[in-house]
């Protein structure tokens, strides 16, 4: 397989020559007055629709009156973009249809020149610089030249540390460990916020929890960051199905286990949770876990199974937390471990 | 406008700024200007339009938007959503889309804007790479415009977090965990971004300076850099008949392409506003506020994130490693870290990687037709497989639904597409541009097929050729094929090893990898030769040779 083509040797004559720009073909209105006349009279129209466009536009802004629901939203919306796009294309169509017909279309030739200054230049330019250098007498005053430098670099720092100090909060990374979830914490639907009774949980159910908490709580500004850790899907299953490990034997309760619903890939809500596999799939990037063996990943880009929240009835029947989560949850980070 | 006459109603006003500005001499300079004319030089065209359509309209919206995540109980023509507890931004979005006349138009457009803009930014840069445009003296622009490409995702990215709904809220949080995922470091910038926790209540008022700000200044400037170097280099040109690197062809800025391009910012725009009044995007209030629990399957980012989403989607779990404790996320910083990075690193260093395997350090103004760098080619056209791979990964999900396959057959398929897919296109590629190479030598020497068949007198047919007329045959004789790089050799005449030996044989090896395929352009001593032959319509009657 050999591309090379056998050539012989070159001689710098045995080249073709240009041929030089092609010969002028002249358009019908070149030639023809009443074929200029008439693109003349086209691009007229064009410029003409434009302005019917835009009355159009204020037309419609005063007759196409939207009442707040969608569809007239929509309605007023397609009569405003419609006549925006006439008014516009008119002009656009109108301008090029203009210079393509009616300007001269002979194409001319302009000279490119090197983009290099010449030596001349280079040397004259070198020469500024060496003059300003002499003049400044920098090579010989160290200490002026280290001052400069140092001072210049350093007083970034005076706007810098305050916004950095500052920019991260409290900085305090270790808050990814903890979430509302403590002993004795009832669950609740999410987002009604109802306590849920271990004996209302069908088999093959799915219930969204959070953590039980008043509505005041819930409508303040830390509760979104502290639901989006917190979140956890409930599912209850044939205890016969369920298989646990030796260490997490008491985490469930009747066959429902909780796990937390944030991804442990990058942190999407897991969502679609499949009856007869008990896989449950993040729809973001599709890692897929079995809920009925620990949560552990079956697919996709997630390494660790989603942490389990372990869960018991309090002397009422409601399903509580026994605990927070036993490590940290979400997308791994460094130190998650330490 | 030339100098204007006395009589001309311009020239008061003129003389007024050129006696305090000499802005005489700019317009002698740039009034006539030559440009020359193609439909692909067009493309760039269409990205600065749709960045001043985004100014415009962007404009608008922040009249009517609040950057604020506090949250507020809404109020307002969507009944469904009457009572509920949201942030500020996400109200001031329904307030835009129901409430401000042409607020919905104005924010249609502007998406449609952005993904225009992005796709008119990489389809320019498709066209400056296989045309070999970035070649000297317009690297440092290729470098510019990559940063603009850049800037233009991350101006994306900052614009579809701001209204706070459920799609954009978990397009954050996936950032989050992306950025988690960088060692060491992972805790403290997710922190730096979201001034906390994840959400917390900064990002939406930091995601709006950056977007309204900071980025669309910074892209203003390098377009007026990049814009300023297509003035100092002049445009190019598509080779043809005099076009030369010493000229350039085309026609004056004042006033063909005033009107012409004028012409063709309202064409854009009037584009745009069609789309934004026919074709509806992002739905905001059919989504909700955020909310970190809840999450719609089939949820697509906007089209130039889908590789990433992609290349999260395809990577493998497995790689994720405790090491004395510390967690090393593989499986995130592989897809979304280290690919992009390396894929983006090759884009920006190709040219100077080209020329340093070519030892060309020549001015080039005229263009190359792919076909004559078939290696350049290939390459551009792998990394377009791997890039829209990645993109149907992004994808897989709406793939699986629409044609009923197995989205882990299909994730299966597209891990292994992703490796074998650039490598296939990219020998098509090439094998495709040398055979058309070797099609344009065979016209030149044999001229075109005519259907005429001729019967001798003996009884033989053949089929006479038409030859290539001048220019046609200038267009396929008219390129340089390059040679792979001869390097001094590895000992000196007194047999002392020389240094740096090793860095010449692997660029070297890389030059070969460039030019050792190839098929030279004719030499009119090829197409004598081919005459004497005589298969062509003016020569002696004797059929064509099978090459």
């Amino acid at each position: 397989m050999s591309d090379r083509e056998v050539t012989t040797t070159s001689s710098s004559e045995d080249r073709f020559v240009d041929p030089g720009l092609p010969p002028h073909k002249s358009r019908m209105g070149d030639t023809d007055p009443r074929a200029a006349k008439r693109s003349e009279m086209q691009v007229v129209i064009l410029f003409v629709i434009s302005i019917v466009g835009t009355i159009g536009s204020l037309l419609a802004y005063f007759l196409v009156v939207p009442d707040g629901d969608v569809a007239s939203v929509r309605n007023a919306n397609l009569a405003l973009g419609v006549t925006l796009f006439l008014s516009l294309m008119g002009i656009g169509l109108a301008a090029i249809h203009w210079a393509k017909t009616l300007m001269s279309d002979h194409e001319v030739a302009e000279e490119r020149h090197p983009m290099a200054s010449d030596a001349e230049t280079r040397a004259a330019a070198l020469g500024k610089l060496q003059d300003g250098a002499k003049d400044s007498n920098i090579a010989r005053r160290t200490v002026l030249k280290g001052s400069v430098v140092t001072a210049v670099g350093l007083f970034p720092l005076t706007i810098a540390v305050p916004l950095i100090g500052s920019v991260g909060g409290d900085w305090d990374v270790s808050k990814f460990k903890h979430t509302l979830w403590e002993k004795g914490k009832r669950l609740t639907t999410d987002p009604a916020g109802r306590p849920v009774k271990a004996s209302d949980v069908t088999i093959g159910s799915v219930v969204q929890i959070i953590p039980e908490a008043s509505e005041e709580e819930r409508s303040g500004h830390s509760w979104i960051t502290e639901k989006a850790k917190a979140v956890v899907m409930l599912v209850r299953m044939d205890p016969a199905d369920l298989k646990e490990s030796e260490d997490r034997k008491g985490w469930s309760y009747n066959g429902i286990v909780a796990y937390s619903k944030i991804c442990t890939h990058v942190g999407c809500p897991v969502a679609l949770y499949e009856q007869q596999t008990h896989h449950v799939l993040c729809p973001c990037h599709q890692s897929t876990f079995d809920v009925s063996d620990g949560a552990k990943v079956v697919f996709g880009p997630a390494k660790r199974p989603l942490p389990q929240l372990p869960i018991a009835v309090d002397n009422e029947g409601y399903l509580v937390a026994q605990d927070d989560f036993n490590e940290p949850v979400g997308p791994s980070y460094w130190e998650r471990l330490k | 406008m030339t100098t204007p006459t006395p009589h001309s109603p311009l020239a008061g006003p003129a003389d007024y700024l050129d006696q305090r500005t000499g802005i005489g001499n700019a317009v002698k300079g740039f009034a006539r200007k030559v440009f020359p004319d193609h439909w692909s030089f067009m493309l760039g065209e269409i990205a600065l339009y749709s960045f001043v359509v985004l100014l415009i309209s962007g404009f608008f919206l922040t009249m009517f938007f609040v950057p604020s995540m506090a949250l507020v109980t809404y109020h307002g023509p969507i009944d469904s959503m009457d009572g509920q507890l949201m942030s500020e931004a996400f109200a001031s979005t329904l307030k835009i889309s129901f409430e401000v006349r042409g607020g919905l138009l104005m924010r249609q457009v502007h998406h449609w804007a952005a993904l225009l803009f992005m796709a008119s930014i990489v389809t320019h840069m498709m066209r400056v790479f296989f045309t070999g445009a970035f070649r000297k003296p317009r690297e440092l622009n290729w470098l510019v415009g990559f940063v603009l490409m850049i800037l233009g995702l991350l101006a994306g990215f900052t614009g579809y977090s701001l209204p706070d709904d459920v799609l954009s809220g978990n397009g954050l949080r996936i950032t989050d965990g992306v950025v988690k995922s960088i060692p060491i470091l992972g805790s403290y910038l997710s922190y730096f971004i979201f001034g906390g926790e994840f959400p917390g209540e900064d990002i939406i008022p930091r995601l709006f300076a950056l977007h309204v700000m900071v980025v669309p200044a910074l892209i203003l400037s390098l377009i007026a850099l990049h814009l300023l170097f297509v003035v100092l280099h002049k445009h190019t040109q598509y080779p043809g008949g005099g076009r030369t690197d010493k000229n350039v062809v085309g026609f004056p800025l004042f006033p063909v392409y005033v009107a012409k391009a004028g012409g063709f910012f309202f064409v854009v725009f009037g584009v745009l506003a069609l789309m934004g009044g026919v074709m509806s995007i992002n739905n905001v209030w059919s989504y909700g506020p955020y909310d970190p629990s809840p999450v719609g399957a089939g949820a697509q980012p906007d089209w130039y994130m889908l590789f990433l989403e992609g290349s999260l989607r395809l990577m493998p779990g497995q790689p994720e490693f405790v090491i004395a404790g510390f967690t090393l996320s593989l499986n995130v910083l592989i897809p979304a870290v280290v690919i992009p990075g390396l894929l983006f690193s090759a884009l920006a260093l190709y040219p100077f990687i080209e020329a340093r395997v070519t030892a060309d350090k020549a001015e080039h103004h005229v263009l190359d037709r792919p076909r004559n760098v078939p290696t350049r080619t290939g390459i551009g056209v792998a990394i377009i497989v791997a890039f829209v791979i990645l993109a149907v990964a992004g994808s897989n999900d709406l793939v699986a639904t629409h044609f009923a396959m197995s989205l882990n057959a299909i994730t299966w398929a597209l891990r292994v597409l992703f490796f074998v897919g650039p490598v296939v296109a990219f020998i098509v590629t090439k094998r495709i541009c040398l055979a058309l190479q070797r099609k344009d030598r065979e016209l030149v020497l044999h001229g075109h097929e005519t259907g005429k068949i001729v019967r001798f007198a003996n009884g033989e047919y053949i089929e006479v050729h038409k030859p290539v007329n001048e220019e046609e045959r200038w267009l396929r004789v008219n390129y340089a094929a390059h040679r792979p790089l001869e390097i001094e050799p590895a000992e000196d005449a007194r047999g002392v090893r020389r240094k740096g030996y090793k860095a010449d044989r692997r660029w070297q090896k890389l030059s070969s990898f460039f030019y050792e395929d190839r098929v030279e352009p004719v030499r009119p001593s090829e197409l004598h030769s081919a005459d004497e032959h005589g298969e062509l319509e003016s020569g002696t009657q004797q059929p064509a040779l099978e090459r």
